[in-house]
């Protein structure tokens, strides 16, 4: 698993796999290593494995090693090995080994494996959840201690930041990302080469940079899985961003529920600013960068840019019509740069690696690669990253290992609540931002919850109408009465008490909301709603005219019921 | 306080450590806040308000936050909050009347890829069956 950075064509470096100087902090180190490591168990302390104890997994291992007087196998903290459902992970990257669901009551088979590893030559075949990936974001990922900034150094961090301060002037780098033909990763997909030339263009004075770290589509974790595997890698791209825009000042907006990536993030912004990569004289040259990190508080809606600066600013997160655009007038009225947690993180390879060798894979207009969280029914939930362009088909049977229990596909929700379901004839359908878009759906930010028979889809629509419902900020009336009207419908045929007029009504007040909203969060509500209807209407149908739920989800009270 | 600055547009900072502090944000707390950071009583209040995570009732002794997040929903969260509520007689935002549990949900914690996901007092948990969760919410 070592050899996935270098494998896929972005090399990476190495040689911080092995032997990390034991550290020296706080929280409770690994064995004191003489010499080389010859292996190194690499723990995963991510949220998912932390839920399920794999900090005492690596306590444990660590008793173990040391009671056993084992001096030439490290423990190492990483962050997220990818494989979340089968956590906690441990990896041992000299033999590619990857344990799985390691509990900390009994490490001592591990133990036992660690005390006679070595490092092979040639590593077990990857099985396709690894091989049919592509790191570019996530290379450090599961690699790098995260609270360690030698580490991230070590794996040729910081080098893309050095090379744009010292080597190129800001439209040069500006230059470089349009090549690599980068799109935001937040949802809409906007050129971030062309976002940042506007910035840049803009008078000169106080601008600023800021990283959208809302995440707030139900269902998604790749920017909490960045931010806490690799948090380094955010500041750098943010730097480099600053730098081509001509800011000095920077905020991380990040979500209340997430206190790991809150925790690992401000740890970063101050041992950066010692390292001298944020703050004053960044990497020896005169460019001045800080980055104060704001929390959010439960509001989806404040993922919209207007409304994420309003929230910023100490506010209530309600968004304002645009133009103008955050571009020009942002925060406290001055020119703002907002990308995703996910695009500035592609930024630091960008620039280390070039614009051309990162546009390099993908399709059409959608370049480089995309991390996606998979999850619902599938075998291998967690955190991937794909070439844009791989088949849909591809990423949920051989990287998700398909449908657990025998049970049968139905459908792939992304795009989270503005997003769609996608059904099983178009399985073989490319993932990027325009075929998802012609098939009702959309990019979102990258969460893909695959669906079995057991799903109904009507209750999905009525799931993430609810959920519109509840966070609509109530500043314009079709967002505000129109998700509640439509929620009150799609009930309504949930519990078998609609009729084929309804559905008629339903179609056309969804269309009216979509129209007439004033932000993202009401112009997409309705889609969840279009998609079902366009590829699963005989739900619908079953719901109103036979008052059967075909899945057994929902409890009708009109004419029999299944449930 | 001091460390944030007594600046207005800290106001959310502050309310998260207020609440961290005291559990929930009371009258008082408001109005001590929208003096210290020169923002209107009114403001301080709307902010309060408009976020969730945000709550102006005292919480019990313990809480359990159910997510509710899409890949928590399609894993079965509600049957989880339908055991609760015929086992302790409460729904979301509501606490059980000896004071015990708060019970809350949440729109995705980010550990879908082990739905469903229940944190108890601070502490997340994956893969949680309804059986599971009231047994530990038994315990308390
Ligand atoms: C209702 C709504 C919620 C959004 N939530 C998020 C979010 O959680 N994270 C995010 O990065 N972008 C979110 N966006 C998109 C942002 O408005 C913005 O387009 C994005 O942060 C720009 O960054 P990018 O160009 O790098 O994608 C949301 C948009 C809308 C309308
Ligand atoms: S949907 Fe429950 S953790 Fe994401």
């Amino acid at each position: 698993m070592t050899d996935l950075v270098t494998t896929d064509g972005v090399p990476g470096a190495r040689e911080a796999d092995v032997d990390k100087p034991v550290r020296r902090s706080r929280r409770m180190t690994g064995p004191q290593v003489v010499g080389h490591a010859r292996a190194t168990a690499a723990v995963c302390q991510a949220a998912g494995c932390l839920s399920a104890q794999s900090d005492q997994v690596f306590e444990e291992i660590t008793a173990q090693l040391i009671a056993d007087g084992v001096t030439d196998v490290a423990v190492k903290r990483v962050g997220c090995l990818g494989l979340c459902a089968a956590g906690p992970l441990v990896e041992v990257p000299e033999t590619g080994e990857l344990f799985r669901q390691v509990s900390p009551d009994d490490v001592s088979d591990l133990v036992t494996r660690l005390k006679d590893a070595k490092p092979v030559e040639t590593k077990p075949a990857l099985e396709p959840f690894f091989s049919r990936q592509h790191r570019v974001v996530l290379e450090n990922c599961g690699k790098v201690d995260p609270e360690n900034i030698d580490d991230y150094v070590s794996r040729k961090g910081y080098r893309g930041l050095t090379r744009a301060v010292t080597e190129l002037t800001p439209q040069q780098v500006i230059d470089e990302i349009s090549k690599s033909g980068l799109r935001g990763r937040g949802g809409a997909g906007y050129p971030t080469g062309l976002k940042w030339a506007t910035v840049a263009k803009q008078p000169s004075g106080e601008k600023y940079v800021v990283c959208n770290a809302d995440e707030g589509d139900p269902g998604a974790f790749m920017d909490r899985s960045v931010l806490e595997s690799d948090p380094y890698r955010v500041l750098e791209g943010m730097a480099i961003a600053a730098y081509a825009v001509g800011a000095s000042h920077g905020y991380v907006y990040c979500r209340a529920e997430y206190p790991l990536a809150v925790q690992r993030l401000k740890a970063a912004i101050h041992r950066a600013e010692k390292a001298g990569y944020l703050g004053a004289a960044i990497a020896q040259s005169t460019f001045k960068f800080t980055v104060e990190l704001r929390l959010g508080a439960g509001a989806f809606v404040c993922g919209e840019e207007t409304a994420l600066i309003a929230s910023i600013q100490g506010g209530r997160g309600t968004p304002v019509p645009r133009p103008p655009f955050p571009a020009a007038s942002g925060l406290r009225g001055k020119p703002t740069l907002i990308n995703n947690v996910e695009s500035f993180a592609s930024v630091p390879v960008i620039l280390r690696e070039g614009g051309e060798a990162y546009a390099q894979v993908g399709v059409g207009k959608s370049r480089g690669t995309k991390v996606f969280a998979l999850a619902g029914r599938i075998v291998n939930g967690g955190l991937i990253e794909v070439p844009l362009g791989i088949k849909l088909r591809d990423v949920i049977f051989d990287i998700g290992g398909g449908v657990p229990d025998g049970r049968k596909f139905k459908a792939v929700q992304t795009g989270g609540p503005s997003g769609g379901c996608i059904p099983e004839d178009l399985l073989d359908m490319s993932v990027d931002y325009e075929s998802l878009l012609a098939a009702g759906s959309f990019m979102g930010s990258g969460g893909m919850i695959v669906m079995d028979d057991t799903s109904c889809m009507v209750d999905v629509a009525r799931y993430f109408m609810d959920f519109c419902r509840e966070e609509s900020c109530g500043k314009c009336v079709p967002c505000r009465v129109g998700t509640t009207e439509l929620h009150m419908m799609l009930t309504k045929i949930t519990e078998g008490r609609a009729t084929l007029a309804d559905l008629v009504q339903l179609e056309s007040v969804a269309a009216m909301v979509r129209d007439t909203s004033l932000c993202g969060l009401g112009q997409g509500a309705p889609n969840p709603v279009f998609s079902t209807l366009r590829y699963f209407r005989d739900e619908y149908l079953a719901h109103i005219v036979d008052h059967v739920c075909p899945a057994g989800v929902c409890a009708l009270s009109g004419g029999e019921s299944v449930a | 306080m001091l460390r944030l600055g007594h600046r207005p547009d800290a106001l959310i900072e502050v309310l998260h450590t207020v609440q961290q502090s005291f559990g929930y944000l009371d009258d008082d707390a408001l109005r001590y806040v929208s003096t210290s950071l020169h923002v209107p009583l009114s403001k301080a209040y709307g902010v309060a308000t408009f976020y969730s995570l945000f709550t102006l009732r005292p919480q019990g002794e313990h809480t359990c936050v159910v997510c509710t997040g899409t890949a928590c929903h399609i894993k079965g969260s509600t049957m989880i909050l339908n055991r609760i509520r015929s086992r302790f007689g409460i729904g979301p935002k509501q606490t059980t009347a000896d004071n015990q549990i708060s019970l809350l949900t949440a729109r995705c914690l980010g550990a879908c890829s082990i739905a469903p996901a229940v944190v108890y007092d601070g502490e997340a948990k994956g893969k949680q069956a309804p059986d599971d969760v009231i047994a530990r919410l038994e315990e308390w």
